[in-house]
Order: structure tokens, then C-alpha cells, then sequence
């Protein structure tokens, strides 16, 4: 069951990100600063996290998941440690991933070569 | 020229554009938003599994084994070349999960390799992760503020 | 005074510039579409052996010449100018072929008009007794236009149903004056007339509908040749529209019977006719590699057999950059009209 919530829900936001991308002609680059903070506005107002408890991975694993990390880091941090935990608390717990995407980015820039792209020929 | 008649003539012109413009099929590209998302959360799902139930973490560190892993994902298929592919299919179905945040990363990085690496890889790492992060973390800086204020 | 003008842009050549030979390379893509055979060289891939795109762009510049000047048994050092562009910032695949060609060099830049415009440069410095041997040539490349104008190749996205394919190619003509006795692969190829472009702007924004953006443009320059020239759309087999694709040739139409021409008869758009429709590459190729290839390898040699008397040869351009488009600039086009005449 977790799947199949997981599958309709993380769909779904990928379908509102369509839905952007095809009526309003915003770049990719801008549709995903719109879902992180989407995400942490959305949990700071305690919409996104009855979605977590659904979904599961279906609600983190989007981009607005990211922003819901940052978001609930930074709610703790605040909590614990005040200003100081509040200014921490969202790159803490969003720690893993940046490091993740900046080492695993720069060894595959690394390793490989672009390559070009080419249409969907019949014949290749 | 006459700059009210250039106006007119412009605003008709992209009327003209807009009506006759080939559009998107939009319900197929949904459809296939819906079906890549759900299958790449679907994946996620899986590895959070494996790190409740076969590693034993805790929570926490269950959401970061699983950006981890994602972001691991999203990187190599980039540099393998697949990633791409899977865009042209699937549109934002592979753009808005995190594997999508890993491709715009990698992307920009590895095709600037011939300029150098620190101006080039070390730069274009973060032509578009940067401002998600820029906007991402100071969005939650405030928040964080605000919960301070409120508490 | 001007004594070698007629009406508002047009130019007219007392003593017709020849075009004596020309060469056009493509890459892998383009040689899978319907003009394949035509062209003098077809890549296997599109880096050519160079560490990078734009090094193989450069090369494409480069051979595009040399191959063009061989065929008439000429070398570079008998050209008295070059003349020539691209699309990457500060033209630098032509400049350092230029470089490597060791001719005089003039570069342009008119964005995908550039192989009218040197065309249209060369003749007048043939035929103003300035040169007698020139080469005009344009060149772009699809994956250095695609990363320096839109986004990183291996980014995932799709394409909107407007957007062209930037074509990976070069081309070259030699224009000469009629003292040539040098051998020559094209004997009645003229140049007897040619209309500057202006710059028109009707405000479209979206980088991914350049058709529709320089569409007007050539309605525009076509509109004003006829009216300089007194000719009706009978006096020529063809108006050749540089790359509007399928929509953007669309608008051109739409816009020319606006004004009372029947263009639909006699149209070809470059663009159209590189790629076949089996290729899906949206509505069609676009950069100034593609009517500089589909010009020097195909329409020339249409001419020179017979096939077609007289054409109007339009490359659009798309004038915009990458700074203008983040600051929501609309994207102003320019066609120049070449005349090419069999005689």
C-alpha cells in the first residue's frame, strides 16, 4: 500500500510540475526553485507533512520533499536552539543530500563526456 | 513609425502566433509526468525501505540515506547519458524529483569540463542548483525565524 | 549619390558577380535527411575528431572554404576577402578559421541571415571593383548553439512543439567578378540584385518560436524588393526562406497574403527541406549553417542545371542573446534577399 500512495502521490506533484511547465512556459530551473520553497512554506504551515505520513517517499522525493527537510530542519533548530538553530537547522538536515549532489556531481562532471542529442530517427 | 500603429500591429501579429501555434499535448505529457514521478518515488520508497528495515536507521537518517541514494541515481544516469533520454519522455516526471535537482547539477558541470574545473565544473555545478539552494535555504532561514517568534 | 541602388534597399550589380564555386559539410544528422547526397562532406559524428564542439565548428568553417576554393583549383591565398560568421559569441568559429585561412576577413554577424548578408557584402565589393575573388561563408553547430542558447545537452526536458533543431553545418560560395578564368564547377550562376534587411520586431519573446519571431521579417524584405525591383512573385521559381521551419514559414505566408502575395506556390523554406519528417525534430532546422548548406549544396545546383531560373534567396535571422532574452527582450529578425539568377 505504501507504493501505491507513494506512485499516486509523488505522481501527482510531478503532474502539477507538467501542468506549469506546459501552460506557463517557466524554465525547469524555475519550477524547481518554486517547489522547494513551495515545500518549506507548505510545511511551515503544516499542509506537507500530513502528505509525508501518506506517501512517504512519494511526498520527499520531489523537489517540494527537499523544501519540506529544510522546512521541518529549521521549525527543530528553531525550537532547540532559537535564532541560532533557525539560521542551522535546515541545512543541517538537508546536510546528506547537498553533500550527496555536490561529490556525486562533480565525480560524474568528472568521469564523463557529453554527448550530443540527437532526434528519434527510425533508423538509429 | 507610428508607435501606437506598431503596437497594434504587434499585438495582432501575436494573436495571430497564439492562435495558429502547434500546442502541447498537454493530457499525454501529463500522463506521462504522472507515470515517471510515481515510478521514481516508487524507487525511493523501496530504498527507504531497505534503510528502515535492512540497515535499521533511524528516521532522520532514513530521509537522508534516501536523498542520498536519489541524488546518487540522478547523478550517474546523467553522466551515463540516460538521464536526458528519460526528460524527453517523461518532462517534469523527471525534472521535480531530486534525481531531476542531481541532472541539473551534473549537467551544466560535465558539459563545461573544456573550461577548466574550477571556473568550469566547479562553477556550472551550481548554475541552476544555486539558486533552488539560494532560494531553498532562505526560505527556511525564515521560517526558522518566524517559528522563533512564535514559540 | 547612389547610382547603383533602386528604390528604398535594393542593390543592384552593374556588372553581376559569378558564383564560381561552392562546398557545404553537415553533420550526422543532416545526412540522414532528404538532401544527403547533396552535400560535399557528411560527418560520422559531430566533434570531428577536435576536443571540443567548438573546435569542430571551426574546422567545419574552415574546410567548408578550403573544399570550396579546391574545387575550383583555387588556394586562400587568392582570395582578396573572406567574409563570414557564426553563431557563438563574438563569432569565434569564423574568426579563427579566419585566422587559419590567413585571407583579409571580414566577420558578420546576422545571427542565422549570415550567409545572405556575406553574399550580399562579397557581391558588393565584386562588384564595386574592390575584389575580384571572394568566398562567403557561414557556419553553426548544433550542440555549441544549444548550450551557449538554451540549456546543458544532458539535462532531461522536452522541446515545445515550435522549436527548431540548430543545424550543424557549413557552407561556402566563391563569388567572383566576370574576368574569371579560373575553372569553375557553377558556369551561369549570377548575382545581379540584393535588399538589405531591416530590423522588424513584432514583439515575440518566446526563444523556442524563432519561425514566428523572424517570419515578419522576411515578409517585410520580400515586400520591399518586389517594390523596389517592379517585379511580380512571377519573375522568380523560388522564394527561399533561410530556416522559419514549419510554423514560422506558416506566419511568413500568412503575412504575405496580408499583403496580396500568393507566395504558397513558390516557397521553400531551408529549414523544411533538411530534415525529413521522419526525423521528428519539431518544426525544423534553424542557424545559419542551414541555408548555407542547403543553399552551396542543393539550390546552386539547381540552378546551375537548369532547374530553376530565378530565386529569391532569404536567410532570416534571429537577432536576440542570451542576456536579452533574461531580460524578457523581444526578439527582433532580419532576412536579407540575395537575387540568383541563371544566365
Amino acid at each position: 500500500m505504501d507504493y501505491v500512495w507513494a506512485f499516486i502521490i509523488g505522481g501527482a506533484i510531478c503532474v502539477v510540475g507538467q501542468l506549469l511547465l506546459s501552460l506557463t512556459r517557466l524554465t525547469p530551473a524555475r519550477i524547481l526553485v518554486l517547489f522547494v520553497t513551495a515545500g518549506v512554506f507548505l510545511t511551515a504551515l503544516g499542509a506537507y507533512e500530513p502528505l509525508v505520513e501518506l506517501a512517504g517517499a512519494g511526498a520527499t522525493v520531489p523537489l517540494t520533499g527537499f523544501g519540506y527537510a529544510l522546512g521541518t530542519g529549521a521549525i527543530e533548530g528553531a525550537m532547540e536552539n532559537g535564532v541560532i538553530g533557525a539560521f542551522a537547522g535546515g541545512i543541517t538536515a538537508t546536510a546528506g543530500g547537498i553533500a550527496a549532489a555536490i561529490v556525486f556531481g562533480y565525480i560524474n562532471a568528472v568521469i564523463f563526456t557529453p554527448k550530443t542529442k540527437k532526434p528519434k530517427s527510425p533508423k538509429a | 513609425m507610428d508607435n501606437i500603429q506598431q503596437t497594434q500591429a504587434q499585438k495582432k501579429y501575436q494573436q495571430r502566433v497564439n492562435e495558429r501555434m502547434p500546442k502541447s499535448k498537454i493530457a499525454s505529457q501529463c500522463l506521462r509526468a504522472f507515470i515517471a514521478g510515481g515510478l521514481i518515488c516508487c524507487i525511493g520508497q523501496a530504498v527507504r525501505a531497505f534503510g528502515a528495515q535492512t540497515l535499521q536507521l533511524d528516521e532522520k537518517n532514513v530521509a537522508a540515506f534516501t536523498s542520498i541514494v536519489m541524488v546518487f541515481l540522478g547523478a550517474t544516469l546523467t553522466g551515463l547519458g540516460v538521464y536526458d533520454k528519460i526528460g524527453s519522455w517523461s518532462g517534469a516526471g523527471s525534472i521535480v524529483p531530486i534525481t531531476g535537482f542531481a541532472n541539473s547539477i551534473v549537467s551544466p558541470a560535465m558539459e563545461f569540463k573544456r573550461e577548466g574545473y574550477v571556473m568550469g565544473v566547479g562553477a556550472k555545478l551550481f548554475s541552476i542548483a544555486g539558486p533552488v539552494l539560494v532560494y531553498g535555504i532562505s526560505a527556511s532561514v525564515l521560517v526558522g525565524l518566524i517559528a522563533c517568534m512564535v514559540r | 549619390m547612389k547610382s547603383k541602388g533602386i528604390g528604398k534597399q535594393t542593390l543592384v550589380f552593374t556588372a553581376p558577380p559569378h558564383i564560381v564555386s561552392a562546398a557545404a559539410i553537415v553533420g550526422d544528422v543532416e545526412g540522414e535527411g532528404p538532401l544527403a547526397d547533396y552535400f560535399d562532406v557528411v560527418l560520422q559524428d559531430d566533434i570531428w575528431g577536435e576536443e571540443s564542439w567548438e573546435k569542430a565548428e571551426r574546422k567545419m568553417f574552415e574546410h567548408a572554404v578550403r573544399c570550396a576554393l579546391d574545387k575550383a583549383e583555387l588556394t586562400p591565398a587568392k582570395l582578396d576577402c573572406l567574409l563570414g560568421g557564426d553563431l557563438l559569441n563574438q563569432i569565434i568559429s569564423a574568426n579563427f578559421a579566419a585566422r587559419e585561412l590567413q585571407t583579409p576577413f571580414l566577420g558578420l554577424y546576422g545571427a542565422c541571415s549570415t550567409m545572405a548578408e556575406s553574399l550580399l557584402i562579397g557581391s558588393m565589393l565584386v562588384d564595386g571593383g574592390y575584389a575580384a575573388c571572394v568566398a562567403c561563408a557561414a557556419t553553426s553547430h548544433f550542440s555549441t548553439a544549444e548550450r551557449q542558447y538554451r540549456q546543458p545537452l544532458e539535462m532531461g526536458g522536452q522541446t515545445t512543439p515550435t522549436a527548431q533543431r540548430t543545424v550543424t553545418g557549413a557552407g561556402c560560395s566563391i563569388v567572383t567578378d566576370s574576368a574569371y578564368a579560373g575553372k569553375r564547377v557553377f558556369n551561369h550562376v549570377h548575382i545581379p540584385a540584393a535588399t538589405i534587411g531591416r530590423v522588424v520586431d513584432l514583439g515575440i519573446t518566446d526563444a523556442a518560436n524563432m519561425g514566428a519571431a523572424m517570419a515578419p521579417a522576411a515578409a517585410d524584405t520580400l515586400c520591399v524588393h518586389l517594390g523596389d525591383t517592379g517585379r511580380g512573385l512571377d519573375a522568380y521559381d523560388l522564394i527561399v526562406t533561410g530556416d522559419l521551419g514549419t510554423f514560422g514559414s506558416e506566419m511568413f505566408l500568412s503575412l504575405c497574403g496580408d499583403r496580396g502575395l500568393d507566395v504558397a506556390g513558390r516557397h521553400f523554406d531551408c529549414g523544411c527541406a533538411i530534415f525529413g519528417l521522419d526525423q521528428k525534430v519539431d518544426c525544423g532546422g534553424s542557424g545559419c549553417g542551414c541555408s548555407a548548406s542547403v543553399l552551396n549544396a542543393y539550390l546552386l545546383r539547381r540552378l546551375e542545371a537548369g532547374e530553376l531560373q530565378r530565386i529569391l534567396f532569404m536567410a532570416t535571422g534571429a537577432l536576440l542573446s542570451t542576456t536579452s532574452g533574461m531580460q524578457n527582450d523581444s526578439i527582433p529578425g532580419i532576412a536579407h534577399g540575395v537575387v540568383l539568377e541563371r544566365k
